[in-house]
């Protein structure tokens, strides 16, 4: 029943109750942007926290000392990949086409896998060089940005790993299709966070 | 036991005999703890209740049981707060002329950090959550929250940072920090013993089932609403809850990084607070106060739901303002951002950013004084019931002025130089918290109880337990506005000049005035179950209320409303009745409900192993809580039947039962 | 009018004690400039918020009072919830005094900002054009205060004295952890925060001996971290200097980091002479030697860090090093402190539980020319 069909002005003694079931919207696409918001605030907290603490270098090295800006291009281009990947897999499903959207799911997996890879690549190679996060304000601020957006991307993997299993187990049902919604909003969150991530730290850093 | 040291460091991390404390308040307390559980535990196998407390109270995902057990969790919590209170307050009147009193700074330090957390994070927080949780989807006539699984889960979580905060009572130790844990006293190098991991892992638990539970109630409002009830015809209580949830999911986030990098800090050795290696502490002052400003609104905007829904019940009257209020409310949430620095005005941020944050801080008034009015405003020309919500009400509206004057005064900067710190603060604090929050908590468990259980609370001992708080509050409160114009400062635990006394007497007098009216409340909960057949509420609206939670049966059913309501004005219930509503007695329907699950409580239960695990550095034992709490999650991921409907007969029968109950109420 | 006795009598109720309590409010009657201009801020804001708090209070108990429900005489009218003029005063009456609030606080703001030099000695009198401020460096230690006076080359322990009518400067600091430089009789409080430094102007107008206090919680020894200000004549001063040059002791580096210990309710002490630069050094955090100091770390920052090669700064940039387990947390530990997570050891060990007077040494025990505090 919608609002026009309440005719308030007419009826002296109205419908007070419905006569058949209330089906109110869905609330998951809601919900699940409201986490991502919150989740955002907490990426927030980081990047003020990096922006406060970020020149701190403890007399040590300094963003043009470490980021090699090759590198994160090519990372930053496997998550931009995964996410137009993930957007095919959202196009497969939308088509209903099972096989399909599992194919571009794995392909997501696997360039959110060559992306941590990357990153802890480079998270190895500076804790050789002695840039820990130990070693000054800059590079606890550098690691934890850095380190909670990967780990977003870890549960992130998790996540697709068990919806592609409960794809191939229960097919494209609603319950699957939602999820595989909000999944889509949280991969694609994580690559607008990213992008923040490669201008604030990297680029700025290094060009700055 | 252990011969190789190793062996039991890898096995117990820093856990040793040593952790379980020596002093006898703790081992009576201990004792007196273990004998409670105990007997609790023998009278539920002997009444045969775990089977039942398992099926309908632990996996319940119905809002309505989640709602009474979070007010149950703050309830017990407020006796551990308030003892702590008390324990200060008898070690301040004592603690004189080189008498040390009879607790050392040690104790004395965890004392009040451990009473500031637990009222605020595990008394008030449960309590406004639980009145939320209770009333919020029947003020909007739907049948559940949005998320009802999610609401189960949040609230175990919040019980288990309960829990981890009481096992560091009897394991280990508490935080000497004070309540929001400043570095660099609070970092690895100031605090190397267990309590402040105690206090992180403590809140980060409780906050997810906090933020989570702020997600839930949003998109419930949001989108649960029955048909008709635009956002204009909601009720007030229901408005201050959506800006209160607005404002937890907006800032506890904030609390959770915060404490993140603190923890970090403590454990791995990163240097955002500390002094070393261009560390900032300021930077934490900062973060820790955008989150904790807002805070105070999360707790009293529902306090103000309440009153509001109170005042407007007992005048007999149609709330003045509606749309001011609304409009106050909102203005609240916004400003609360705007104001948190005038928690440091003493920091020396310059002339400039204190003025700023001390005019915002102002202008916030304003609202809250408009609010003031429309309550005033409310009762002007109404037909006021002196029942016992009306009387916290309006003990309410005379406390909190002045709590609201004292206020404004610290938000003038060079003012807060000689006030800040001082028990001037405290007393300004808890006149608004006890004056608002706490009077509005009173206020709404008595005006919600018979809707929640089927009959009233006893009138006189809820009169009783008024008085003593309203009276004991003056006592407690005022010697220490004094004391705070004498220079004295907070959490001191020892004395030098013997005429203040004095001040500490009367305020401990005050505790004590409290605390009879706490037991007063036990005493009123006690009496009322007995006499529940006198006070029994058959029409499911005992105060002639205005709000669709009286539009069903007292205690409601399982589904709250077998019918959706239709919503034409606000005060929906009370423009129902006006235009000659009749309930439903036939059409009903099989209802879609969700289905009970453990998962919440498993989820709790490893996170509090979690918790103790990083917090003695039992790191094999985190593995495997963490493990098992991805386990657990995946596996309920893989259950996707968590529905069920209500068969049409167990309505018409349930609905019928009440018919008849009616029909008796008439003849 | 039964009512109206109500309230005055509530009113008197609370008069009475701030009565009695009058002599000692020393909030409300203090002995300095700067706390008597905002003790008057204080009674401003009161007087104006009355405006408002007295009818909002009245109004609560007449209306409770006269719309009870048996009071029939009483107009009822159920359905009366709008008025636009009302809402217009309920509204604009808070404004009015929060605009008027909100000046006042703008001002007052600016001119009691403790970083602003006085232009005044007390509301009759300017300062003398021939008046040379007197320098107090304040360091709040591990629950004790240290005060130093450059201009006399002296310092001293949890007592400061101060002359009549003459401005002082303070510049405040702390060796560990956030502390809170308050004289209730002189001026408002300011934190004392490590590595950093606030500043406080003020002027003490009556002779007196007043409580000083950290206003901020610091850890165990806090509740005792309490000090006397002197406020005394020219003389008086004189002769305090003097009294401490011949009592005093000589506070050099290693005296100092042996006063920086934790302990609490630490005697007052006086040193005769101060090691140069040393307020300095405990600004910077670099009063242990090896350590770099914070004004250098921040220059080489400034300049773009130091490179990958830098691995000996990590050691130079640890300051935190106060005992937790050691001083006044004894008791109940044992609760697996000074175990960091990190694996690493607590820097707080690098002093041992028994070497109290060795100050923290690092393998760098001499610190690279560079590395010394510029001044």
């Amino acid at each position: 029943m919608t609002m026009s069909e309440i005719n308030t002005q007419t009826a002296e003694k109205p419908e007070f109750y419905l006569t058949e079931d209330h089906h109110p919207e869905n609330s998951t696409n809601l919900g699940f942007w409201l986490y991502l918001m919150s989740d955002c605030l907490i990426f927030a907290v980081l990047f003020a926290t990096y922006a406060v603490v970020g020149r701190n270098y403890a007399a040590g090295p300094s963003p043009a000392d470490l980021f090699d800006l090759k590198l994160v291009a090519i990372n930053t281009a496997m998550l931009l990949f995964s996410s137009i990947t993930y957007g095919f897999a959202m196009l497969q499903m939308e088509r209903g086409a099972k096989a399909e959207t599992l194919f571009w799911l794995g392909i997501t997996g696997l360039f959110g896998l060559a992306f941590l890879g990357l990153e802890l690549y480079e998270f190895y190679h500076l804790i050789h060089e002695g840039a820990t996060p130990q070693r000054s304000a800059f590079l606890s601020a550098f690691f934890t940005l850095v380190g909670t957006h990967g780990l977003h991307v870890t549960f992130g993997i998790i996540w697709l790993i068990t919806l592609m299993v409960q794809v191939s187990k229960r097919g494209l049902i609603p319950e699957n299709r939602r999820r595989l919604m909000c999944l889509s909003m949280f991969w694609h969150f994580l690559d607008v966070v990213w992008i923040g991530v490669f201008s604030v730290v990297y680029l700025m850093g290094v060009v700055g | 036991m252990f011969s190789n040291p190793d062996l039991a460091k890898w096995i117990f991390g820093r856990l040793t005999l040593d952790a379980i404390p020596h002093e006898p308040i703790v081992i009576m307390t201990f004792i007196a703890v273990v004998l409670g559980g105990i007997a609790v535990l023998g009278l539920i196998t002997y009444m045969k209740w775990w089977v039942p407390l398992w099926r309908d109270w632990v996996t319940s995902v119905d809002h309505k049981k989640i709602g009474i057990m979070y007010i149950i969790l703050a309830i017990i919590m407020l006796f551990r707060g308030f003892a702590d209170a008390i324990m200060m307050r008898i070690q301040q009147a004592i603690a004189f002329n080189g008498n040390e009193g009879y607790l050392n700074s040690h104790h004395y330090d965890q004392i009040f950090t451990a009473h500031g957390v637990i009222m605020i994070f595990f008394v008030a927080m449960p309590f406004v959550t639980g009145f939320m949780n209770y009333v919020v989807p029947l003020q909007i006539g739907a049948r559940d929250v949005s998320f009802p699984f999610l609401n189960n889960f949040s609230f175990w979580m919040t019980t288990a940072g309960a829990i981890i905060i009481m096992i560091s009572l009897f394991v280990g130790e508490f935080a000497r920090t004070g309540w929001l844990a400043y570095p660099p006293l609070s970092g690895a190098d100031y605090s190397p013993g267990v309590g402040v991991d105690y206090y992180i892992w403590g809140l980060q638990v409780a906050g997810v089932g906090t933020t989570l539970s702020g997600i839930n109630l949003i998109a419930t409002i949001v989108k649960m609403r029955a048909p008709g009830m635009s956002f204009m015809k909601m009720p007030v209580f229901t408005w201050t809850s959506l800006c209160t949830n607005i404002l937890i999911v907006a800032t506890f986030p904030i609390l959770t990084a915060t404490l993140v990098l603190l923890s970090l800090d403590r454990y791995v050795g990163t240097n955002f607070f500390t002094n070393d290696l261009g560390g900032n502490p300021m930077m934490y002052v900062n973060l820790i106060w955008i989150w904790g400003h807002p805070e105070v609104y999360i707790l009293v905007l529902p306090a103000f739901g309440i009153f509001s829904e109170v005042v407007a019940t007992f005048s007999g009257k149609r709330l003045f303002g509606y749309a001011s209020m609304v409009y106050a409310t909102c203005v609240i949430m916004v400003l609360s951002y705007l104001v948190w620095l005038h928690h440091f005005f003493t920091m020396g941020s310059g002339a400039s950013v204190n003025a700023f944050f001390g005019i915002t801080t102002m202008i916030i008034s304003i609202p809250t004084g408009a609010k003031m009015f429309n309550w005033l405003f409310t009762m002007y020309r109404g037909r006021i019931r002196y029942e016992v919500p009306m009387y916290w009400t309006v003990g309410f509206m005379v406390t909190f002025v002045i709590g609201g004057m004292t206020g404004v005064m610290l938000a003038i900067p060079p003012a807060d130089f000689v006030l800040h710190n001082s028990l001037f603060l405290i007393a300004h604090f808890h006149n608004v918290i006890i004056g608002g929050v706490l009077f509005g908590l009173m206020a709404g468990v008595t005006y919600w109880f018979p809707k929640a259980f089927g009959y009233k609370l006893d009138p006189f001992w809820g009169k009783m337990s008024f008085w003593f708080w309203q009276i004991g509050f003056f006592f407690a409160f005022m010697p220490l506005y004094v004391l705070g114009l004498m220079g004295i400062t907070r959490r001191v635990s020892q004395f030098e000049d013997p005429s203040l006394q004095i001040w500490f007497i009367i305020a401990a007098c005050g505790a004590g005035m409290i605390a009879i009216g706490i037991a007063s409340f036990v005493i009123q909960l006690v009496v009322s179950y007995f006499k529940r057949e006198q006070l029994k509420d058959v029409t499911g609206d005992p105060w002639n209320g205005r709000t669709l939670e009286w539009a069903t049966s007292s205690p409601p059913p399982d589904y709250n409303f077998a019918l959706t309501p239709v919503v034409y004005d606000h005060d929906s219930w009370d423009d129902m009745k006006a235009r000659g509503y009749v309930r439903p007695t036939e059409g009903f329907r099989k209802i879609h409900m969700p289905k009970n699950t453990g998962t919440g409580a498993i989820l709790s239960g490893l996170s509090v192993v979690l918790a103790f695990a990083l917090i003695w550095y039992i790191w094999w034992l985190a593995i495997v809580a963490f493990v098992g709490i991805i386990a657990v999650s995946i596996a309920h991921t893989f259950n996707y039947d968590r529905d069920f409907y209500i068969p049409v007969e167990e309505v018409i029968a349930t609905e019928g039962k009440r018919t008849e109950l009616l029909a008796k109420q008439v003849s | 009018m039964p009512r109206l006795l109500k309230l005055v009598s509530r009113l008197c109720a609370l008069a009475v004690p701030l009565a009695l309590a009058g002599c000692d409010m020393v909030v409300m009657s203090p002995s300095g400039d700067i706390a008597a201009q905002q003790r008057d801020l204080i009674v401003v804001s009161v007087l104006l918020m009355l405006l408002i708090i007295v009818p909002v209070l009245f109004l609560t108990l007449y209306f409770a009072w006269h719309y009870r429900h048996s009071n029939t005489k009483a107009r009822y009218e159920p359905n009366w919830h709008h008025s636009t003029r009302l809402e217009v005063v309920i509204w604009s009456a808070p404004l009015a005094i929060i605009i008027v609030l909100g000046a006042i606080t703008w001002i007052s703001t600016h001119k009691l900002d403790p970083y602003r030099p006085l232009d005044r000695l007390d509301a009759e009198r300017p300062i003398p054009a021939d008046t040379k401020p007197l320098e107090v460096e304040v360091v709040a230690l591990d629950w004790k205060w240290l005060f130093f006076y450059p201009e006399y080359g002296i310092a001293t322990v949890n007592e400061m004295a101060a002359p009549v009518d003459r401005p002082i400067t303070f510049k405040i600091t702390a060796s560990s952890v956030m502390n809170s430089f308050y004289v209730p009789a002189l001026a408002g409080m300011i934190y004392a925060m490590p590595g950093m430094e606030t500043k406080l102007h003020a002027v003490i107008n009556k002779e007196g001996v007043f409580d000083g206090l950290s206003a901020n919680y610091s850890g165990a020894g806090f509740s005792h971290m309490r000090f006397k200000f002197h406020g005394v004549t020219n003389e008086g001063f004189d002769g305090w200097i003097a009294r401490v040059k011949q009592n005093g002791t000589a506070l050099s580096r290693d005296a100092y980091l042996k006063l920086e210990k934790p302990s609490e309710r630490e005697p007052v002490r006086y040193f005769a002479t101060v090691e140069d630069g040393l307020y300095s050094r405990v600004l910077n955090m670099c009063a242990t030697p090896g350590k770099m100091c914070m004004n250098e770390m921040m220059h080489i920052d400034m300049m773009g860090g130091a490179g990958v090669e830098s691995h000996e700064n990590r050691e130079k940039l640890k300051y935190d090093n106060r005992h937790a387990g050691e001083v006044g947390h004894g008791t109940g530990s044992g609760m697996g402190d000074t175990v960091p997570a990190t694996g690493e050891p607590a820097r707080s060990e690098a002093a041992p539980h028994e070497s109290h007077s060795a100050p923290v040494e690092n393998n760098n025990g001499t610190p690279a020319p560079a590395q010394l505090n510029s001044n």
